[in-house]
């Protein structure tokens, strides 16, 4: 094919993008309206979830598009995402409740004036749960990120351990003064909302929460797009390629793997931060080390470093998760046979991360890039290496 | 210049973070002292605990070790296999031998011996199996792809035992006495503890003979070595690999079994004592044996002294220990306490 006809095909499918994009933007955002005719619908209508489901399909997914950063774009295997979540989440509970009853210190909140404790304003503190879970990430980065991948991996698995664990600690009783509140949790956090317009305390609560998920989802990918396509993220891919190369042609590696590191946390507590203000509460019960498995595993079934990808990851494992197991497995009951999918669902998991794996590593919808890569063998070190490595090849410049 | 300043700055950075461990270390022992001199029966009351346990975590992080030696694999499906060897073996002892308190002592060991004699085969035939349907397709993809596969197929091992056994915890009746066996002043061992070594000291010298004296041992050594080269020299890599996922199940199958005479298992057992494992295994210097047993009872100790003496932060607090000590590890001696032994690392 002539340079003229390639370069015509990219624009082609750059120009669908956009024109899918646009059309799956309008219909996410029309969604509350549709819902109820389309649960009406013979057949797959008990299969289409409740709007109060997708907020939380919604926040797993931006969570999945955050861990995309760390692990699709940087390179680096992090299972230890779930302590972003709960800082995230915490950062809501300390700023936003009646944690502190001691101090009571209202801004912009919709929280009743006369409520003791500290109360921001909501939107405020999505902001302040990012940076707080930022420098966390940063504070996580710094000594780890020298480590080998697989080390990596390990010592995030034991940082995404730690902090569940502190949460649920760090009350009267393990630390001497009540930080966390235990095993209980901190409850109720404050709703979203402007001045007297409180999100929670109307009634298509779902819908609002939704609308505000979507944005946040939308403004999530345009951060990440951008940035992939910034200096910090070709950096971020070079390293992935290939550690040793991108170090040898002047990408500062510490610097820029804690940049993906903390972006990827930042993205984590604003999500989390979220969906605490949408349950009305962070709890320890929510935070364990399966969470980091089910992000994981969205990233690697959408197609790890793929925007389109994850999403698509995202919102598939995050429907079978709130529903869509639990209607299939419903289903199947009333069919007489006695399984219920629900209790099996991180083996579901890890079945869906293998078989990906083995047949098909790029994913569902694979970042061009990275299906090169992987063709190639260049990236990385590989894993057991009897052979000879790939021949590098020209590539094709442009990214999906 | 700048290079010469560059190196400079990097020996003072390693100097400092060696120092920082130096100190840090230094502060465990002095507290250790301090313990022992305050109440010594006590203290060794709770050193027996730790090394039973730290026996235990020792079967499978040598099992952690040994994969991770010879294919740079974390396989994290190995304390998932353990979880079921052990719930496999606790069916063995209760429903298919029928061991309860009343039973002989000969009747015990034999019983015992045929538990292992089941449940190591099926398990190394289970492990070897996993390598081969999962990892080996793998061999010549990215490290982090293995990595990956190696969670998914701990948690549908994780799964497969939950389907069979259901969320209950399995226990089998103390056939073999909590009663003290051998006592000095107010220190006591019991029979079960007796019972552990008893199994994992022959399992040990066992394998440690594998490894040093016979040629598939020998054959083990060179792969882990340098692949490449131990393929020219006409080994064959893949049965090798084979062999050692064989060995791996088996001791987790052994471990399994010896989990059992001191704690009650269930499906999700194996998760967090084979992270504890893994960590013992960096602790002691990964790929090294000796150092993933050293590297096991010292997590053993450290645990029990958090659980069992006063002024230290308690059992809530025993998870965030163990991976501080594997972060701290990390962070200031990656090569671990012996030293690794990897193509990579060596």
């Amino acid at each position: 094919m002539s340079e003229a006809v390639l370069d015509f095909t990219r624009r082609l499918r750059g120009d669908r993008g956009w024109w899918v994009a646009g059309v799956m933007i309008l219909l996410a955002f029309v969604y509350p309206f549709i819902v109820e005719p389309l649960q009406d619908l013979p057949l797959i209508g008990d299969f289409v979830p409740r709007t109060g489901s997708m907020v939380v399909m919604v926040v797993f997914t931006m969570m999945a598009v955050g861990l995309n950063v760390v692990v699709g774009y940087a390179g680096l295997l992090d299972l230890g995402y779930v302590a972003f979540y709960a800082a995230g989440a915490y950062t809501a509970g300390w700023l936003a409740s009646l944690q502190f009853e001691d101090v009571s210190f209202h801004f912009g909140s919709t929280a009743p004036d006369n409520q003791p404790g500290i109360h921001v304003s909501m939107w405020l503190v999505l902001l302040l749960a990012g940076a707080f879970t930022l420098v966390v990430g940063i504070l996580i980065g710094l000594p780890t990120l020298r480590l080998r991948g697989d080390y990596l991996a390990i010592v995030t698995l034991g940082f995404g351990e730690i902090i569940p664990q502190v949460v649920r600690n760090a009350d009267e009783e393990g630390l001497g003064f009540d930080l966390t509140n235990g095993t209980f949790g901190i409850a109720p956090i404050d709703s979203l909302g402007v001045g007297s317009f409180v999100f929670r305390n109307e009634s298509n609560r779902d819908d609002l929460y939704y609308w505000a998920a979507i944005g946040l989802l939308l403004l999530t990918v345009f951060c990440c797009v951008r940035l992939r396509d910034s200096r910090l993220g070709r950096a971020w891919i070079a390293i992935r390629e290939d550690e040793t190369a991108a170090a040898a042609m002047g990408v500062p590696l510490m610097r820029t793997k804690t940049w993906s590191y903390a972006i990827g946390a930042f993205f984590g507590g604003v999500a989390g931060a979220f969906y605490a203000s949408y349950k009305a509460g962070a709890f320890p019960a929510d935070f364990f080390f399966n969470i980091s498995i089910f992000l994981l595993c969205m990233v690697i079934l959408g197609g790890m470093g793929s925007i389109w990808g994850v999403l698509l990851g995202g919102m598939i494992l995050g429907y079978l998760n709130i529903e869509g197991l639990a209607t299939i497995g419903s289903k199947i009951q009333e069919g007489g046979v006695d399984f219920d999918p629900t209790k099996y669902q991180f083996g579901i998991y890890g079945v869906i991360i293998v078989v990906m794996m083995l047949f098909r590593p790029t994913g569902l919808i694979p970042e061009r890039r990275h299906k090169i890569e992987l063709a190639e063998g260049v990236h990385d070190t590989p894993f057991y290496d009897v052979q000879t490595e790939g021949a590098l090849t020209d590539r094709n410049p442009s990214d999906d | 210049m700048s290079t010469a300043a560059a190196a400079l700055t990097r020996v003072r950075g390693s100097s400092l973070i060696d120092a920082i461990g130096l100190l840090l270390l230094a502060a465990i022992v002095l507290w250790f002292a301090l313990k022992f001199f305050q109440d010594p029966t006590r203290f060794l009351n709770v050193a027996i605990i730790g090394a039973t346990n730290g026996a235990i975590y020792g079967l499978v992080a040598l099992g952690y070790t040994l994969v991770y030696g010879i294919l740079q694999l974390i396989n994290f499906a190995h304390g998932d296999v353990f979880a079921l060897s052990g719930l496999v073996a606790s069916t063995m002892i209760v429903s298919v031998f029928g061991l309860d308190t009343e039973t002989g002592v000969l009747v015990v060991i034999l019983g015992l011996l045929a538990t292992l004699a089941v449940t190591m085969p099926l398990f190394a035939i289970v492990n070897a199996s996993i390598e081969r349907v999962a990892y080996k397709p793998l061999r010549s993809a990215p490290r982090l792809a293995a990595l990956i596969t190696a969670v998914g197929m701990s948690f549908i091992v994780q799964n497969v035992a939950l389907g069979l056994y259901g969320v209950d915890f399995e226990s089998v009746p103390n056939f073999i006495p909590r009663t003290a066996a051998i006592s000095i002043g107010e220190v006591e061992i019991q029979w079960n503890k007796i019972a552990i070594f008893l199994i994992v000291v022959p399992v040990l010298l066992l394998l440690t003979w594998f490894v040093r004296s016979t040629r598939q041992g020998k054959a083990m050594r060179a792969v882990a070595q340098d692949p490449e080269a131990s393929a020219m020299m006409g080994i064959d890599v893949n049965r090798t690999i084979s062999v050692t996922f064989v060995i791996a199940g088996s001791l987790a199958a052994a471990a399994g079994l010896v989990y059992l005479l001191q704690f009650n298992i269930r499906y999700d057992t194996g998760f967090e004592l084979g992270l504890i494992a893994f960590t013992a295994a960096v602790l002691g210097g990964i790929g090294n044996l000796t150092g993933a047993v050293l590297g096991a009872m010292l997590i053993g100790m450290v645990q029990a002294f958090n659980e069992g003496l006063d002024g230290t932060p308690g059992g809530d607090w025993t998870r965030s220990i163990v991976f501080a000590i594997l972060i701290a590890v990390l962070v200031f001696r990656p090569q671990g306490i012996l030293g690794e032994r990897t193509p990579e690392g060596a």
